[in-house]
């Protein structure tokens, strides 16, 4: 039962026990919480349904969590106390600075590109005869993987060498040589690489910003708006000082949600590039310490300092959602 | 109802016609701002388009020509999916399509059926400590899963189930808890008191209540977060690059991966598998489309 099935039936038979085994699980949880009732029942009832998600909480993230703290304290086999070396090194070596650079980006550009394309978007299509349309449009890169949008793009930029009658395959190097240029190889120089890379992030992320701000803009009250047409505000005026601060909780809300999801980004990375030519970030950098150098304390280290990193974002975005909510 | 207006209480049915939207737009109706609609919509479509007509181009058209050639030059073929579909050769990736299928179903039923039983206790029941656990659980939605990966997967081995389905499986019911339960709760807490409170007065027991009373009411909240999680678990690569070992248990984000470092111009066999992977989550999405931007709005993103 423990082993991989080969063949498909087989696998699909041991994901129905799974299933299964866990759906006996559960009724057991259910008949031990029926056979209480009154004050007592409350609390078995409750000690009964929140028992497996405190026990898998606790194994799989608190104890995890602490244990990947104390082992960013040691050296690279998890052997020997190093102290905050680790850390040290993550802001002094150079390959690391520039991974702290790439992440920098990766979390000021994503979030306000999104953002901004969203909003435009959202507002030049609100109420066009194809509104739908052209909203699933921008919303359907959502649904794609990581993995996916990272070939869609690397084929966008796929180059070949210009010389004779090679013909370009890659969309931009297509557009490049329409318009008179040279084709280029866009993803091996550094800094300009890594903008290429966030862009995939922007194209997957716009959709969400977009669904978010149209529906804040569609739920302003129209009270304020008369009342701004009466003072004689214009077009320009209403924007800038009805539509923005209006929906403005529910724009930080999204700017945080994506820098969150930016300052996490592995899979775009570890696809297009693997983090070669000086594109590699935090998430990325882990994985190849933690997986590959078999530098685990190090790989500890960079965990927990996206941990942190993402600490203040988080406890913004919660603070913004709650006003975003009570107004 | 257009598809995409999410069917919030907060937003009117119908929006006033002089809506700051409605301002904004007009001042920004010029031909410009139509120029700008259409080019972010082609940038937002083409990439896809291109590389679903390249995954239908023979190998060597798509080599030589680019995928904007076919509308001159017409020729058709599904070798590519052919190969991509078996599990011959370097390239098949047949048994990682049954892998993702095998990974993403107990990965949405299980944590989805624990997280409704918390959160009905987070929301419903009185015991001492509740407000604690609950911002307790609320609150490991921080959690980077990086942080988790290296003592989990030491911890499979330990146990003994290192680089099987299940490893997997645990892995995203765990991951999924904080984010399903603070949803659910959410929505539970909407559900008015007196309708339980009626129920209980009937001498209905918890569990009855939770099976006759909440379930039905629950169901868009379910589907909220199951198109969630269906999407996390279809797309993901971290989890499934740490802890499926081989390829016998890989899903096709990785097969796909594999594919992309190892045959990075093989794009006659990138373009279809990654049309076969984009597929069923687009579908499962434009299905419950309204259910998703639901939970959106409700605050649930995972990072």
């Amino acid at each position: 039962m423990f082993t991989v099935p080969s063949t498909a039936v087989g696998k699909f038979a041991q994901a129905g026990t799974a299933v299964l085994l866990f759906v006996a699980v559960v009724g057991i949880v259910l008949f031990i919480a029926s056979r209480f009732s009154g004050k007592r029942g409350d609390k078995a009832t409750a000690v009964a349904f929140l028992a497996p998600t405190v026990i898998l909480v606790s194994i799989g993230l608190i104890y995890p969590g602490v244990r990947t703290i104390f082992q960013s304290f040691f050296d690279a086999a998890g052997k020997k106390f190093i102290g905050v070396d680790n850390y040290q090194l993550i802001f002094t070596s150079s390959d690391q600075l520039v991974v702290l650079r790439n992440t920098f980006l990766w979390v000021v550009v994503t979030p306000l590109v999104a953002t901004a394309i969203g909003l435009v978007y959202a507002v030049l299509v609100d109420r066009s005869p194809f509104e739908s349309i052209a909203k699933a449009l921008i919303f359907l890169p959502m649904a794609i993987s990581f993995v996916g949008a990272s070939i869609i793009w690397n084929f966008v930029y796929a180059y070949r060498p210009a010389q004779g009658t090679i013909k370009q395959i890659g969309l931009l190097n297509q557009i490049v040589v329409w318009l008179g240029g040279t084709p280029q190889q866009w993803l091996l120089d550094a800094p300009t690489n890594t903008f290429f890379l966030i862009f995939v992030l922007i194209w997957v992320q716009a959709g969400f910003a977009m669904t978010i701000l149209s529906a804040s803009i569609k739920a302003i009250p129209e009270d304020i708006i008369e009342a701004a047409t009466l003072d004689g505000a214009g077009r320009l005026k209403m924007f800038r000082f009805v539509t923005i601060p209006s929906i403005r909780p529910t724009m930080i809300v999204v700017l945080t949600t994506i820098s969150i999801a930016s300052l996490k980004v592995f899979d775009i990375v570890r696809t297009m590039t693997g983090g070669q030519f000086d594109t590699s970030v935090v998430a990325n950098e882990f994985y190849s310490q933690s997986f590959r150098a078999d530098n685990q304390g190090l790989g500890a280290a960079l965990a927990v300092l996206l941990f942190i990193l993402v600490i203040p974002i988080v406890i913004y975005n919660v603070r913004q959602l709650r006003s975003s909510e009570a107004r | 109802m257009t598809t995409t207006t999410p069917p919030v209480a907060a937003i009117p049915a119908k929006p006033p016609e002089t809506s700051a939207a409605a301002v904004a737009k007009k001042k920004l109706s010029s031909p410009i701002a139509s120029f700008l609609t259409i080019i972010i919509a082609l940038v937002w479509t083409v990439p896809t388009f291109g590389l679903a007509v390249s995954s239908f181009r023979p190998e060597r058209a798509i080599k030589t020509t680019g995928w904007w050639t076919f509308f001159s030059d017409p020729v058709l073929t599904l070798d590519n999916y052919r190969a991509v579909l078996s599990n011959e050769g370097s390239a098949g990736l047949g048994n990682f399509v049954v892998n993702s299928f095998v990974i993403v179903i107990p990965s949405v039923i299980i944590p989805i059926s624990i997280a409704t039983l918390a959160a009905y206790a987070f929301a419903w029941i009185d015991f001492p400590g509740r407000n604690i656990l609950f911002i307790g659980v609320f609150a490991l939605q921080i959690v980077p899963i990086q942080v988790t990966l290296i003592p989990l997967l030491s911890l499979y081995v330990d146990a003994g189930v290192g680089g099987t389905f299940w490893t997997i499986w645990i892995s995203h019911t765990i991951f999924a808890l904080p984010l399903a339960i603070f949803l659910l709760h959410n929505f539970m807490k909407e559900i008015p008191r007196e309708l339980l409170e009626a129920a209980r007065v009937d001498g209905a027991g918890h569990v009855t209540i939770f099976f006759r009373v909440l379930l039905p009411l629950l169901k868009p909240a379910l589907a909220a977060f199951g198109i969630f999680q269906f999407l996390w678990v279809w797309n993901d690569l971290l989890v499934a690059l740490t802890f499926a070992g081989g390829n016998e248990v890989a899903p096709l984000t990785v097969g796909l991966f594999n594919l992309s470092g190892t045959r990075g111009n093989a794009w006659h066999l990138l373009s279809a598998g990654a049309f076969v992977s984009i597929i069923v989550p687009v579908a499962v999405f434009l299905a419950l489309q309204r259910y998703f931007v639901r939970g959106l709005l409700a605050g649930g993103l995972k990072g």
